[in-house]
């Protein structure tokens, strides 16, 4: 082999390889989940509505038994995998989640209350194995089937735990995103943005079936059971 | 200051003191040094001296500065001045100079100089590590150093990704808010829900492990009001840069008046928190354990919570 014909060779196999790194860092390691724009074309100011559900399932076929976010897209009415939610800032934000998943008690019985909320509480209603009604501001997570998972964004000292459905709940979700039809317990509640800012959040109920504590897997991966508000 | 000693012994014949020349322009490089590493630079070292612990690690870094410096100059004026006065010059004829061996005086100087450095230092390090405000680190659940007086106790719960607070002596209360009173010791009761984190009061000079199970503790003593800022230290997961907060150190009135306050209002959720205890284990509540058997389910996390309550499965 000639000269020329080794140093392209060299530089064919330098480049592939690279090539290689290159997809799998951007592919793997620095893919997110798209973000959800709310208030886009909205007057500075106005409430937003916010719809999400949390899943015993997901759609994602490499993981398709981690719990799971998702969120409905303001602009097209359809269900989204992703929990990167961008929100107008020092705007009023209602929130629907739709909860379908089974309970667990919480690591930390603290995540119980309801905190950062407007009135620091919220409103339940559905098939929870616990508390219904508007107003509650704690639920026991040790004493009832409780809690299934929590929407907590520690910088702004917003903590929302969801009650669980029953284990023992007939028509549980089997497919996400998850129908009406399944059974499932209604939240709302309200909070205020602040200024701009990524301000994570994440589930503070130990729900990564399996792995270590239950802290691995769907609790450590954004897109799952956490992610950040993107407030511009 | 053995390098110098090195080369006044070197035979020089008729020519120069090397060695005095050296100590001349080592003598006051290091004393003024030292002057502008104690009184100008030192008052400003890390971390602070918000509290006793912090001042003490201050002073501890202030004395290794002062010392540590002249050894640096010695060094660097002594590789200096031999590159100057002895580097290679046009009539030189390439060869070696003398060897220098057997000289006794360089020898001991040497070696008393460098074992009362390290000896000294690790006298000092000894003390200053449980006296007179300890190191501010963890101490395990037995420490060997105690302040005077009653602390008041915080126990720092970890777990991913978060520090919580709790009171004992303000019924147990538990918060996500750091508060702590100028001028009263405070004892820190670290421990973590899941995995290996640590605890890092920054300005307070406090950093202790909180690992699961495990009843680590720390003492400080607060001597400012101000903010502190708290940190994990410890690798821990997907949010570990994120788990931070910020912490205050107020009057002693103000304090009183926080905690009962905040006992107060935290008194709900405050009732469905488990007692008090040094350490606690999440995956041992019996009644979810037993729910879940009832119900014929794992449970999650795979038996975190308690397989070993199964009735058929200890």
């Amino acid at each position: 082999m000639s000269l020329t014909a080794r140093i392209i060779t060299v530089a064919a196999a330098f480049l592939a390889l690279t090539a290689g790194v290159v997809f799998v860092l951007a592919h793997y390691l620095l893919a997110e989940p798209p973000t959800v724009v709310f208030g886009a074309g909205q007057a500075p100011g106005q409430p937003v509505s916010m719809t999400i559900m949390t899943d015993p399932v997901n759609d994602v076929s490499s993981h398709p038994d981690w719990v799971s976010y998702f969120v409905k897209s303001p602009q097209t009415g359809q269900w989204v995998h992703s929990t990167i939610w961008q929100l107008p800032p020092h705007t009023r934000v209602n929130v629907t989640a739709y909860q379908f998943d089974t309970c667990d008690p919480l690591r930390n019985q603290l995540m119980g209350e309801v905190t950062g909320t407007v009135g620091n509480v919220m409103a339940v209603s559905g098939e929870a194995d616990g508390l219904n009604g508007p107003g509650i501001s704690v639920v026991n997570s040790d004493t009832t089937c409780g809690v299934a998972h929590t929407f907590n964004v520690p910088e702004l000292g917003i903590n929302v735990p969801f009650e669980g459905i029953l284990y023992t709940a007939k028509n549980q979700c089997t497919l996400a995103p998850c129908a009406m039809s399944f059974t499932h317990v209604t939240t709302t509640f309200s909070f205020i943005t602040p200024g701009p800012g990524d301000y994570r959040w994440q589930c503070f109920i130990p729900c990564g079936l399996a792995s270590v504590d239950g802290n691995g897997h769907a609790m450590s991966t954004i897109g799952f059971m956490t992610g950040y508000l993107d407030v511009a | 200051m053995a390098e110098t000693a090195g080369v006044a012994a070197q035979p020089s014949g008729a020519g120069p003191n090397h060695g005095l020349r050296i100590l001349l322009l080592w003598l006051p490089a290091a004393l003024a040094a030292d002057l502008v590493i104690w009184f100008v630079w030192g008052p400003h070292l890390p971390p602070g001296d918000m509290s006793s612990s912090a001042a003490s690690q201050q002073f501890d870094l202030r004395v290794l500065a002062v010392l540590a410096a002249p050894v640096f100059l010695a060094v660097l004026i002594c590789a200096g001045y031999s590159m100057i006065t002895w580097r290679v010059r046009g009539d030189d004829d390439g060869e070696d100079g003398p060897p220098i061996e057997g000289n006794a005086k360089v020898q001991v100087s040497w070696i008393a100089i460098s074992s009362a450095l390290i000896l000294g230092l690790a006298a000092f390090g000894t003390y200053q590590l449980i006296a007179p405000a300890g190191a501010g680190a963890g101490e395990g659940p037995q420490p060997i150093w105690q302040p005077d007086g009653k602390p008041v106790v915080v126990q720092v719960i970890a777990q991913q990704w978060l520090f919580t607070y709790r009171y004992p002596q303000y019924g147990g209360v538990e918060t996500t808010q750091l508060e702590l009173p100028v001028g009263e010791p405070v004892q820190f009761n670290v421990t973590s829900l899941d995995v290996i984190h640590s605890f890092w009061a920054y300005q307070l000079g406090v950093k202790a492990d909180a690992n699961p199970q495990v009843n680590n503790v720390a003492y400080t003593t607060p001597e400012h009001a101000g903010t502190v800022t708290v940190r994990c230290a410890e690798l821990c997961g997907l949010w570990h840069g994120a788990m931070y907060d910020y912490g205050k150190v107020v009057s002693v009135a103000a304090f009183q008046a926080w905690a009962h306050r905040t006992e107060t209002s935290m008194a709900k959720i405050t009732k469905t928190l488990p007692p008090y205890a040094l350490i606690y284990t999440p995956n041992e509540i019996k009644g979810l354990a037993n729910f879940y058997y009832q119900a014929g389910l794992p449970g999650a996390g795979g038996g975190y919570y308690g397989n070993q309550y199964y009735p058929d499965e200890p």
